[in-house]
């Protein structure tokens, strides 16, 4: 079953999630497109986090029982890892930041190119991390 | 209290199972051991990654399978 969508089963491989801030700037809505686009590739399955920030069992235990935590964040601001850090999720994270990767918040519409652009980095993180 | 059992059904799902059912024994609880299968119904507890173990409706662990002892922590914390 595809993570993606739904409950994935660890029995088999490593579970990977993605979490990206889906924030309201530029940049954060590249990270959430990114995000979606890369968890079409069955590489890693999105993941709620609001609903972690809301406390809601289920995903925080999700959270904590994942392989590994692909976090996404729009700016320095850093909210995804942040909201995880308030629950206690801190291990096995690896974190990403758009504007990281040359993109300037308020200057950089969430493009298909934008977008491919952090997908591939996702990707990079993703591969060196196995 | 209610111990449910989220998963479909595998390996690990059982042996979660069987770890729940022996700590709740082992601690004397009055208790009662249900198993969810179905996905949809497992997505509304949140959960996104089986198997799971919930304790009168609060998601306890996820994806893992603790050991009794461990198990027996999260009932007696409850």
């Amino acid at each position: 079953m595809n993570q993606t969508k739904s409950s994935g089963c660890a029995c088999g491989g490593s579970v990977t999630i993605l979490l990206p801030c889906s924030g309201a700037a530029d940049t954060g809505e590249i990270a959430d497109r990114a995000a979606r686009k890369f968890a079409q590739g069955g590489c890693a399955g999105m993941f709620c986090l609001a609903g972690v920030g809301a406390n809601i069992s289920g995903f925080i235990a999700s959270a904590k029982g994942a392989d590994r935590l692909l976090v996404l964040d729009g700016c320095n601001l850093d909210c995804a890892r942040k909201t995880l850090a308030e629950k206690g999720i801190t291990a096995n994270i690896i974190h990403l930041r758009v504007t990281d990767m040359g993109f300037v918040k308020g200057k950089s519409p969430a493009t298909a190119e934008h977008v491919d652009t952090v997908v591939a980095e996702l990707g990079k993180k993703l591969t060196a991390s196995l | 209290m209610l111990i449910q059992i989220l998963g479909p059904g595998c390996f690990k799902c059982q042996k979660l199972e069987e770890n729940a059912r022996q700590a709740a024994m082992e601690l004397n609880l009055d208790f009662h051991i249900e198993k969810i299968k179905d996905l949809q119904q497992i997505m509304t507890f949140g959960v996104m990654i089986t198997p799971a173990l919930v304790v009168d409706g609060v998601v306890k662990v996820a994806g893992k399978v603790p050991g009794v002892e461990d198990i027996k922590k999260l009932l007696a914390k409850k």
